[in-house]
């Protein structure tokens, strides 16, 4: 074979690599029963395609052949340690006795199992953010701790003790039935809005040295979109995409907050708003709409409008009382508070964000009096307002809020 | 990514294994290290002889000083290494997870550090 030949397989099997291996590592974890075997599957896998791809040629379905030499290598392995460890014995049965099926539909449950599994309910918050990171996304270890600046040994610890959890507490490799399903696919989409807002919150850091971690939750939220199309899955993809179409106007190139009235709207991505918007109005289908849907449809509204004040403020304000409906916190009726001062003048606004705080509510969420400050400052009552900013200001723990509210301060003067 | 498994262990615990039991850990060492290699994960591995076996050189005032024995005197000492290559720290600690002579104490596994080789020579 010639060298341009043998380049082009090698590139295949590195494409191969990118495109396909986690597909691969779900059916094998199914055919083999057990995270660890089958990631030493895959990797034994792909060590055999460099070897034979260059000399047998290109199988025609790579991913069949890989999933199988991996199984055959898993069973090989097993045998040769059950002569220490008698109790590989049933791991070799349940290789031996899986049935590999070329199943499309089945092929790509595999990667819903692998999802609900790293998502199960059973295991802590954190360790599910950790294992659908390695195993559904394959990032390694160490690109998950410079994400959630943890250290190394810290996430690697977690990740192995998910996985013995789910050994040992049995947890079954499935897509849950349907009336588990929306319920666990909460657990899901949780985990998915966490990976984007530890990304999309985390301005300061050393940001330029991590891996997009918003972007993975994107592309997370569009295959799980892709293997089930349902509405409040299109209204967090939506909504993701919505919030990240403004980053580049979200701060200063000095690393400044920017308000989301004041951003350069020219900065805004439209080819996300578009995707986005597109998404909003099948999520909002479900009766009644879920807590994704509507937040995108709020974020679609902003997208949408030119400035802030040509924002149509009657919708968003509908928005935010069927979100009270759906979701009730307080954070929701703060936000409906800063749309009702922007429908209803400043004052209407104080009174709703003052109810929250008399009962006692958000006192010490550095937001609520922030925004307190601000309507107070568009009444003219500075003395309220500097009150309202200090007050938010010794909440404060991010750098850039600080930063704005300690600006904010300045300007009211003495 | 490379992974330095560090072996330690308390001699007293190899020199109470039988022949037999001794022989049979060698053979898995040695078998194990040939599942690597075929998975193309070996870079080195090395048993060590007893630490009484060890001199440890320090420099003090300038000048080396020799003394025989381990570096620092503790009941479990450096036993073996095995540097491998893998993908993250989770495969690393999964094929160390997997040595045999873990029977025998305990085995510390750390990434190596690359030092660039072009900003020694500029430094």
């Amino acid at each position: 074979m010639s060298d341009d030949a043998l380049q082009h397989i090698r590139d295949t099997v590195e494409s191969v690599y990118h495109t396909d291996s986690r597909r691969v590592l779900a059916t094998l974890i199914r055919l083999l029963g057990d995270f660890d075997l089958a990631e030493e599957a895959l990797h034994d896998a792909f060590t055999a395609a460099v070897e034979r791809w260059p000399r047998d040629g290109l199988p025609t379905n790579p991913r069949a052949w890989l999933v199988s030499t991996g199984r055959f290598k898993a069973i090989d392995n097993l045998r040769r340690r059950a002569r220490f460890d008698a109790a590989l014995v049933e791991l070799i049965h349940q290789a031996e006795s899986a049935i590999s099926s070329q199943d499309e539909q089945e092929l790509e449950d595999d990667r819903l199992r692998l999802i609900f599994t790293c998502c199960h309910p059973a295991l802590a918050s954190d360790a599910q953010l950790a294992l659908t990171l390695r195993e559904v996304c394959g990032l390694t270890t160490e690109e998950i701790a410079r994400a959630f600046l943890a250290t190394a040994p810290t996430i690697a610890k977690r990740i192995v003790r998910a996985k013995a959890k789910i050994r040992d507490a049995r947890i079954p490799y499935e897509v849950p039935s349907l009336s588990d399903l929306p319920q666990r696919l909460d657990a899901v989409l949780q985990v998915i809005y966490l990976v984007f807002t530890e990304g999309y919150s985390a301005s300061s850091g050393p940001a330029l040295t991590r891996p997009d971690v918003s972007g993975e939750a994107i592309r997370l939220g569009r295959l799980l979109l892709g293997l089930l199309p349902e509405p409040e899955v299109m209204g967090l993809l939506a909504l993701m995409l919505l919030h990240e179409s403004r980053r580049a106007a979200r701060s200063t190139p000095e690393g400044e907050l920017v308000l989301l009235s004041d951003q350069n709207r020219s900065l805004w991505n439209r080819d996300q708003i578009a995707e986005g918007v597109a998404l909003v109005r099948p999520a909002l289908s479900s009766h009644p709409p879920g807590l994704y849907a509507l937040q995108a449809a709020i974020a679609a509204v902003h997208a949408e409008a030119p400035d802030a004040a040509a924002t149509d403020w009657i919708q968003i304000v509908g928005l935010y009382d069927a979100l009270t409906q759906v979701a009730p916190s307080p954070v929701v009726e703060l936000n409906r508070g800063v749309a009702v001062a922007m429908r209803d003048g400043p004052s209407a606004g104080l009174a709703v964000i003052d109810g929250i705080l008399q009962r006692g509510d958000l006192a010490d969420y550095h937001l609520a009096h922030s925004a307190r400050a601000d309507l107070c400052r568009r009444l003219g009552k500075f003395a309220e307002a500097r009150a309202s900013y200090e007050r938010a200001l010794s909440l404060a723990r991010q750098e850039p809020a600080r930063r704005f509210l300690e600006q904010r301060i300045r300007e009211l003067g003495a | 990514m490379k992974y330095l498994c560090s072996v330690f262990f308390d001699e007293k615990n190899l020199e109470a294994l039988s022949q037999q039991e001794y022989e049979r850990l060698n053979e898995e060492s040695l078998a194990y290290d040939d599942v690597l290699r075929k998975a193309g994960h070996f870079v080195a591995a090395q048993a060590l002889q007893p630490v009484q076996a060890a001199t440890t050189l320090r420099l003090r005032a300038g000048k080396v000083s020799i003394t025989d024995g381990p570096f620092a005197e503790t009941t479990e000492q450096i036993g073996g290494f095995l540097l491998i290559e893998a993908r993250d720290l989770n495969e690393a600690i999964q094929l160390a997870s997997r040595m045999p002579v873990l029977r025998l104490g305990g085995v510390e596994v750390r990434p190596i550090k690359e030092i660039p080789r072009g900003a020694v020579q500029n430094s």
